[in-house]
């Protein structure tokens, strides 16, 4: 009998809160139902994190934001956290599927999956960050950050009091290790005597390790912490410590008022606008894209008012130049760890030379192994 | 206030087993219908893209069993093992030991007939899950050491270990410096179904769940193996001889898992990578339990939460941000978890006594 009672009690729950979910919520079945007639671009973003990182996902969903600021009438698909083995595939797939004519994925790992996937749906465009591969109807597409790498290193070369600069890099695959390397040599335009210390964490994303490094290097006597990371912990770490730092995707001064000196960050924004815009125009064309602070989809933070002017101003000459191609970055003499010169007098790396780089200048302090 | 008391049913109702789940997944959807209301979404839209984008059309369901297969492999690899009450949570490691060899093997042979590549690198996935298995097995049966603590930190062993790999000797000289293995070649590809990705893998996750159920329901070593789950006493008392079974039962069930590992390289990547299972190996245990172990079930539920996870992903589509997607799981799994507890116990609803 009692259990009777109890099971009709929780029938009665169960009703009840269906009735009153659902009455709550007959207003709203119409005004959401996909607009499938409507004449809007569909746009898919596949994301390997989620926006929250702060990071790299984050900096490519504030480019999406600045996108449909700027052309009305599109409407973003956008998938989060999509791990990059089997998932990959399936959720460029879905967002072709559902109608999109443009599709983005962020992540490396990406690059097999979304060729698959281009290679069966011809009339959709295929855009892979900092990718590899192309097809008729797929482009990759990435920015020189290293520019803004060497004028954060200005920065921090500047500022630095035990010559000693902390740099929490992810991998030693060649993205890293150019921007390591880029940083280092602004460092080193400004005060010879400073060195880079590298401790590599195995992971993009890992707010825990990130500290936890960053904490290290402070603790070795590092004075700045520069960083290549999907989240601000290490800027947070140095900002606990009393200590300087630069950020890196996105301006990252909100999470280290005190500490932090400027950030290396991306502008994907103006891009993602250009791109959608050459689609709708009928001038959309397969590519490899690698622009440079001069197309601002790289860019150096505001600097911090405790950075002195003369430095400042340096760093601005820099950025000038930068702009105008007068100079890039890895321009000879450039020598590596072990003493070799890398790079002779006058010569320029090409690009080639760039993306596949795997030595460290020197003052970089740490194993590429 | 009223108070409770849990009774332990007598006997295992069938009419309670089936229903029980049943119902969890109904209150989870009831539940998972007010959170998506309060967070602002249509939650009949959103239901209805979970179905289409899982189970609705020809693509969603081969998608869905895209992402059962190595779940039903890793569930039945764990299964074994929990009938004999050893608590393997290293499916997850074995998974990538098994990727790992297949890999290695597949590249190492280069190109050949399929006849002889799948298996090959199916028997090399099988062994070097194997050995995962068999080394917290070993140290079970002689030095009584906690399988459950061995298995968990042998899959960080393993995961970073293929982390080395594919960032530093078996790097793709082609990838230029990018962290990728290279890609197999075409004869270790697992055939595929039609334009779909299912591949073979679901007839080997078929013909393991066969050979599962008739070695433990038929065979004299399965009767030992369930022996030793029930008590481990009774089973030496009974002259079955335990270190032997312990360490069999691991060297399978890792077996199974380096298999799914296997699968996973040939069938969907291709190519040896990082982050080659998103927890395949964890999920795979709650596939198992909700099975209760049975390797049908295992295949059923390996499907259900194959399209609950591909479900998840489909409706990011109608905007439900991955947040509120993982809530939305949580719900399902705590309501299914919390169901098992009524499938074994009564409640009974006591008065309060005076005083």
């Amino acid at each position: 009998m009692k259990l009777k009672k109890f099971t009709v009690l929780i029938l009665v729950a169960m009703l009840l809160s269906v009735f009153v979910v659902g009455c709550g919520n007959d207003a709203k079945t119409d005004s959401e139902q996909p607009a499938e007639q409507s004449e809007t671009l569909k746009v898919g973003w596949v994301y390997i994190g989620v926006p929250g990182d702060a990071g790299w996902t984050y900096s490519h969903d504030e480019g999406r934001k600045y996108m449909e600021s700027q052309i009305p009438g599109v409407e973003p698909i956008v998938l989060e956290n999509v791990p990059e083995g089997a998932d990959a595939e399936r959720s460029f797939e879905q967002l072709a599927q559902e109608g999109c004519q443009i599709i983005f994925g962020t992540s490396f790992g990406y690059g097999d999956a979304m060729a698959a996937v281009a290679a069966k749906y011809p009339d959709v465009k295929f855009m892979h960050a900092s990718g590899l591969q192309t097809a008729e109807n797929m482009s990759n597409y990435f920015g020189r950050i290293y520019q803004a790498r060497y004028l954060s290193g200005m920065v921090a070369g500047a500022m630095t009091e035990t010559n000693k600069i902390g740099y929490v890099g992810a991998y030693t695959i060649p993205e890293v290790v150019r921007g390591i390397n880029a940083f280092t040599l602004g460092v080193q335009a400004v005060n010879p005597d400073a060195v880079v210390k590298v401790v590599k964490t195995n992971t993009w994303y890992d707010p825990t390790v990130e500290k936890q490094s960053a904490e290290a290097l402070l603790a070795d006597g590092c004075d700045v912490i520069a960083q290549h990371q999907d989240t601000p912990q290490p800027q947070i770490a140095a900002e606990e410590a009393g200590k300087y730092c630069v950020g890196y995707h996105s301006d990252m001064n909100q999470w280290a008022p005190e500490s932090n000196l400027t950030s290396a960050i991306w502008n994907w924004g103006p891009y993602y606008t250009s791109t959608i815009q050459a689609l709708m125009d009928g001038t959309w064309k397969s590519e490899s894209y690698w622009g440079g602070i001069d197309q601002g989809i790289v860019d150096l933070a505001p600097i911090s008012d405790k950075v002195p002017e003369d430095i400042v101003k340096q760093v601005e000459a820099k950025k000038e130049s930068l702009m105008k191609g007068e100079w890039d970055v890895f321009t000879g003499p450039i020598t590596a760890q072990d003493g070799t010169e890398k790079v002779a007098e006058g010569q320029v790396l090409t690009d080639a030379e760039m993306l596949s780089m795997d030595w460290f200048v020197q003052g970089v302090e740490g194993s590429i192994e | 206030m009223p108070k409770f008391r849990l009774i332990r049913r007598e006997e295992n109702s069938t009419l309670v087993g089936l229903m029980t789940p049943i119902l969890s997944i109904i209150m989870a959807f009831v539940l998972g219908w007010l959170v998506l209301d309060l967070a602002g979404f249509n939650p009949a839209l959103v239901y209805r893209k979970m179905f289409s984008g899982s189970l609705g059309t020809y693509y969603a369901v081969s998608e869905t069993i895209v992402k059962a297969i190595p779940l039903m492999l890793a569930g039945l690899a764990v299964s074994l093992a929990f009938k004999m009450k050893l608590w393997n949570i290293g499916a997850e490691g074995q998974i990538y030991m098994g990727a790992f060899a297949a890999s290695g093997v597949a590249v190492a042979v280069g190109d050949g007939s399929p006849f002889l590549l799948i298996p090959l690198t199916m028997l090399a996935g099988f062994i070097a899950g194997a050995a995962w298995g068999f080394i917290p097995g070993m140290l079970r049966a002689y030095g009584q050491v906690n399988e459950t603590i061995i298995t968990l930190m042998l899959n960080y062993v393993a995961i970073y270990w293929v982390d080395y790999l594919v960032f530093g000797p078996w790097k793709d000289p082609k990838s230029m410096g990018f962290p990728l293995a290279p890609i197999l070649p075409s004869g270790a590809q697992l055939p595929v179904l039609g334009d779909s990705r299912v591949h073979l893998g679901l007839i080997f996750a078929l013909i393991i769940a066969v050979i599962i159920y008739i070695l433990i329901q038929h065979t004299r070593w399965g009767y030992e193996v369930r022996v030793l789950g029930e008590s481990q006493a009774a089973a030496r008392y009974a002259g079955i001889n335990v270190a032997k079974n312990i360490m069999l039962v691991m060297l399978i069930s890792g077996g199974i898992a380096g298999i799914a590992g296997m699968i996973e390289v040939s069938g969907i990547t291709h190519r040896l990578q990082q982050d080659l299972s998103p927890g395949y190996g964890y999920t795979a245990i709650i596939v198992a339990w909700l099975a209760r172990l049975n390797p049908f079930a295992i295949i059923l539920v390996a499907f259900l939460f194959g399209a609950l996870i591909v479900g998840g992903y489909a409706i990011q589509i109608v905007g439900v941000s991955f947040a509120i997607t993982q809530v939305f799981q949580g719900i399902v799994l705590f309501f299914l978890l919390a169901g098992e507890l009524f499938i074994k116990y009564r409640i009974i609803l006591i008065k309060e006594e005076a005083g």
